[in-house]
């Protein structure tokens, strides 16, 4: 496949794809790189000709030389190009929860592919889905069959995809972020997974991601796009080890890196808690099949203990489905713990501590002034019918705090602390960018002058670039005001940047917690190690450890005797050195 | 282009690095309302009917000063007139606007009126001329009209009902009843209907399943045999206005079920998002939480499916009514004056009672494009 001179616009703005060029070889893999809105996605569509129907190609030639010979994609009629897409170039899409249709069943979408295509028929194409879905590692592939897709988790589903783009044996795979939507340890495995299918084909692929660490993995070739035009290109160990263009450099240094060693830093024998959480379990109720079934009871999170000190940054670590947003929930008194828990708040050293678990009203507004918190999805975080100002002051009206022209010097305020200018008072929400959005709701939570800070993922929906920017902003303020965070979220590398404490979680349990060097440097548990050996890192050199990551990221019962636990039994959390408990049998 | 000896490419455009600080650009500052405004002027169906209904609802306080005569004026020797034209020229020379005078004989051998042209006689129409009374916008008392026949001569533009009333004037007249019933209807259907589906989105629980069972019922029952029975439990002797308010209720009460279903699962949806979440983390109150955050976000989508609503409203009046259940004379509605046209004999020999249809299925029309280009304005992400 040979892209070359693409051009892409909607109606008669400018075009979003200027001059993009790549090939890719057979039985290569070839990796478009760049941040949301650089055009990847866009190009890679207009290779298979599936754009939106606003955007055009203005020029460009799209060559794709499959076994039957070279062919033009641009040229070709409708129906020509039908015959190519899914049975010599397929697609792996980005959301494996909304790529399936829910009506059919697995099986049936997936042989399909080779109905449409006449490449088999019957019996045979019933063996071949098999073959393939043993292939992508299904353990019981005709149950797996007749399973419709809710039945499945988001990793399996994945492995789904994966079956219907590779059961026709294509030439070309073309996989948009394929693991985006995954965790890290699912990540790894499907990573791997995809990697060995091409091996075994030969057939080539292109593979559009953001996440540097993902192309070390399984690139040959790179290409490195900006704002629509191709920044660098070439092969994988020359980009990434030698970034030669200005963007290129700055993608790399913006990219968070777990660091290899660190030494273990003295700590005070006791801590000064803002938050302390003991023994926090949370059960959910959930309704029966029917009436007079037993209610269902689901334990979120089981038997918590862990504190936040005062100035430092506590980072709670799992999957999805943990128990970590629960965790934060019960922090901030969202949410009540199961009877028993204490969540001790103490807003200064000398302050009289409070239990978020019996608060009266007055004493939960004034809780709320000490404690706010900074949301995942930029876009949904600000009401996008009210102006900046209003959206900052409501923090204030709300406990009837001032004037109104003096929240609104305190808004300006805060805007300049967030590195935005005042005269976005009057703007709103839609007037800015993701990472914009995310240092207004920054600038949101501390209007209140709070001493504690929850942040649920709050750089998971940004550009790596904007990452670094938000990642470092937090730690400014940190250090500024002498706050104290609780740091939800699934990215080790940026834990590992901003956390003094990390807490990894599992199936609602603490599974490791201590320092962060310690934690990193010389983990004990094997989901612990997982989730490291998972982490795609931005260096050729050091490929994923697919074996170490199968080991922890499998389910609880799997682990090693000493770690293991299921239902009820449970390992305690033992005290492996300063601070550092893992839950094991010791 | 540039490309290095080890056979990479590299952009030779020199590079600035993005800091973060966009162009600015005038749209982006611009409010919702300007750019749902600015959508829905490419809209030129809806803007057209906009334009019609804001023109039909500015008419209705001088309908008495539009129309020749009043709603309840008989001309007891033209009953069911035809329609009389209004010409220009008269053998080849322009008089100005005029009709020509009609007189009645009766045909003795079919027995039935005929109504004779005289074609020799024109008569030229008078303007701001005085005739009977009526009061302007309400309470303006005035005998002063727009247009009106001269003396000896008839003007009846769309005919004469059958009582000898003038179908052009009372259509005017029964716009003003026809036309408000569906807001004061929609009126009362959105007030219940946004606040218990308000509370059954945002509470949940107990409240919201004792509120979808009352909707479910309410929407079990058959329509029209419960319009029938609670019309019919209004008392005969009560005024029309009163009846008039009474309907409209009827209506709204009748119709709050579908819009309280609306706003509970857009609550639901709403509910989720982050800046409710954090107004609640704030310690705003439920009241403000609904009223600041939840309603102002999807008021706009419940104005445009109020708009297309409104037609239900109107066309229900115009069903009971068209029973004799809802509006009875001597208010003046268009149901009430196709109440008139019931029998399929009339309608036959004389069609032009049934010519209030015409605007029932205008503006019933107009309201429908308008609500679409309203939704499609306030929705820019349909497909």
């Amino acid at each position: 496949m040979k892209v070359e001179g693409l051009t892409i616009g909607f109606g008669n703005a400018a075009p979003v794809v200027e001059d993009v060029g790549f090939s890719v070889e057979p039985g290569e893999t070839l990796a478009l790189v760049g941040e949301s809105g650089s055009g990847k996605t866009l190009s890679c569509r207009a290779a298979l000709r599936i754009l939106p129907e606003v955007a055009q190609v203005h020029s460009g030639s799209v060559v794709f030389d499959g076994s039957n010979g070279p062919v033009d994609l641009m040229g070709l009629s409708e129906r020509a190009m039908c015959d190519i897409r899914g049975n010599r170039i397929s697609m792996i899409f980005q959301e494996p929860m909304r790529s399936l249709s829910p009506l059919h069943r697995i099986g049936n979408q997936v042989i399909e592919v080779l109905r449409l295509h006449g490449t088999a028929k019957g019996q045979g194409a019933y063996k071949r889905v098999i073959e393939t879905f043993e292939r992508v590692g299904f353990a019981d592939p005709e149950r797996i069959y007749q399973s419709y897709p809710f039945e499945l988790s988001g990793g399996m589903r994945q492995r789904a995809m994966i079956a219907m783009a590779v059961v026709g044996k294509p030439d070309l795979l073309i996989a948009d972020e394929p693991t985006t939507a995954l965790d890290v340890t699912t990540q790894a495995q499907v990573l791997g997974l995809i990697k060995e299918i091409q091996q075994d084909n030969g057939m080539a692929m292109i593979l559009v991601t953001h996440d540097l660490g993902v192309v070390a993995n399984l690139a040959d070739t790179v290409t490195v796009m900006n704002r629509g035009r191709v920044m660098e290109a070439g092969p994988a160990p020359l980009v990434l080890g030698d970034p030669q263009h200005g963007y290129t450099k700055d993608l790399f240094a913006a990219a968070p890196k777990i660091p290899d060693s660190g030494e273990e830093v003295s700590r005070e024998d006791k801590p000064d808690y803002i938050l302390e959480m003991r023994n926090v379990s949370k059960t959910y109720t959930l309704k029966g099949k029917a009436a007079w079934h037993p209610k269902i009871h689901v334990q979120a999170v089981r038997g918590i203990e862990f504190g936040v000190e005062r100035g430092r940054t506590l980072a709670v670590v799992g999957e999805s489905g943990s128990g970590k947003t629960t965790c934060a929930r019960m922090a901030l008194g969202a949410e009540r713990a199961d009877p028993g828990a204490e969540i001790l708040f103490r807003a200064k050293p000398d302050a009289d501590t409070v239990n978020l678990q019996d608060l009266d009203t007055s004493a939960r507004l004034a809780f709320q002034r000490q404690a706010q918190m900074v949301f995942q999805d930029p876009y949904s975080t600000l009401n996008p019918r009210m102006r900046v100002k209003d959206a900052l002051c409501e923090p204030m009206d709300i406990h009837k705090l001032g004037t109104r022209p003096e929240r609104v010097d305190r808004a300006a305020e805060m805007l300049r602390w967030v590195g935005l200018s005042p005269n976005m008072l009057t703007r709103y929400p839609h007037a800015f960018s993701g990472g914009q959005r995310q240092r207004l709701s920054i600038a949101r939570a501390l209007m209140l002058g709070p001493t504690f800070l929850v942040c649920d993922e709050p750089t998971s929906a940004l550009d790596v670039s904007v990452q670094e920017q938000v990642l470092q902003l937090l730690e400014e303020i940190r250090d500024r005001l002498n706050l104290s965070y609780m740091f939800i979220s699934h990215d080790l590398a940026v834990v590992a940047r901003i956390a003094d404490e990390v807490a990894v979680m599992r199936e609602g349990l603490v599974v490791e917690q201590g320092p962060t060097e310690v934690l990193f440097h010389n983990p004990q548990h094997p989901y612990t190690k997982a989730l490291l050996a998972a982490q795609p890192e931005p260096d050729i050199n050091r490929p994923i450890n697919l074996k170490i990551v199968a080991q922890g990221a499998g389910s609880p019962s799997t682990w090693p005797e000493a770690y293991r636990f299921d239902g009820t039994s449970v390992p305690p959390l033992t005290e492996m050195g300063l601070g550092h408990k893992v839950r094991c049998y010791a | 282009m540039s490309t290095l000896p080890d056979g990479r490419y590299v952009d030779d455009r020199p590079y600035e690095r993005d800091l973060g600080e966009e162009a600015r650009n005038a749209d982006l500052d611009v409010s919702n309302t300007r750019l749902v405004w600015r959508r829905f002027r490419e809209h030129k169906l809806g803007l057209v009917s906009a334009l019609f209904l804001l023109f039909s609802y500015l008419m209705l306080p001088f309908a008495g000063f539009i129309s020749p005569y009043t709603a309840n004026e008989r001309a007891p020797d033209h009953l069911y007139g035809a329609p009389q034209g209004i010409h220009l020229f008269h053998e080849g020379s322009l008089i100005g606007p005029y009709v020509y005078p009609i007189t009645a004989e009766v045909n003795l051998e079919t027995f039935s009126w005929e109504y004779i042209r005289d074609y020799d006689n024109p008569a030229k129409l008078e303007f701001f001329c005085e005739a009977s009374y009526y009061k302007l916008a309400g309470f303006i008392k005035t005998n002063r009209h727009l247009f009106c026949a001269p003396e000896g001569a008839t003007v009846f533009l769309l005919g004469a009902d059958r009582l000898g009333r003038d179908v052009f004037s009372r259509i005017l007249y029964g716009a003003q009843l026809s036309l408000t019933v569906g807001l004061v209807g929609i009126t009362v259907s959105f007030f219940i209907g946004i606040i218990l589906g308000s509370i059954a989105g945002y509470f949940g629980g107990f409240l919201d399943w004792i509120i979808n069972r009352v909707i479910e019922i309410l929407r079990s029952l058959p329509e029209l045999p419960l319009w029938l029975a609670l019309s019919a439990a209004v008392p005969s002797h009560w005024s029309p206005v009163a009846v008039f308010f009474i309907i409209s209720i009827i209506l709204g009460i009748l119709d709050w079920p579908g819009l309280a279903r609306a706003v509970r699962s857009k609550f639901l949806s709403l509910r989720e998002e982050e800046f409710v979440r954090a107004a609640e983390m704030m310690g705003a109150k439920p009241s403000r939480v609904i009223g600041k955050h939840l309603l102002p976000n999807f008021l706009s989508h419940l104005i445009a499916s109020a708009t297309l609503s409104i037609p239900a409203m109107i066309l229900g009046e115009t069903a009971l009514s068209f029973l004799g259940l809802g509006l009875r004379a001597p208010a003046v509605s268009w149901g009430v004056m196709l109440n008139d046209a019931q029998n399929l004999a009339s309608i036959e020999i004389y069609p032009w009672t049934a010519i209030p249809m015409l605007p029932i299925v205008i503006i019933v029309l107009a309201f429908n494009f308008f609500g679409d280009g309203l939704r499609d304005a306030l929705d820019p992400n349909r497909s």
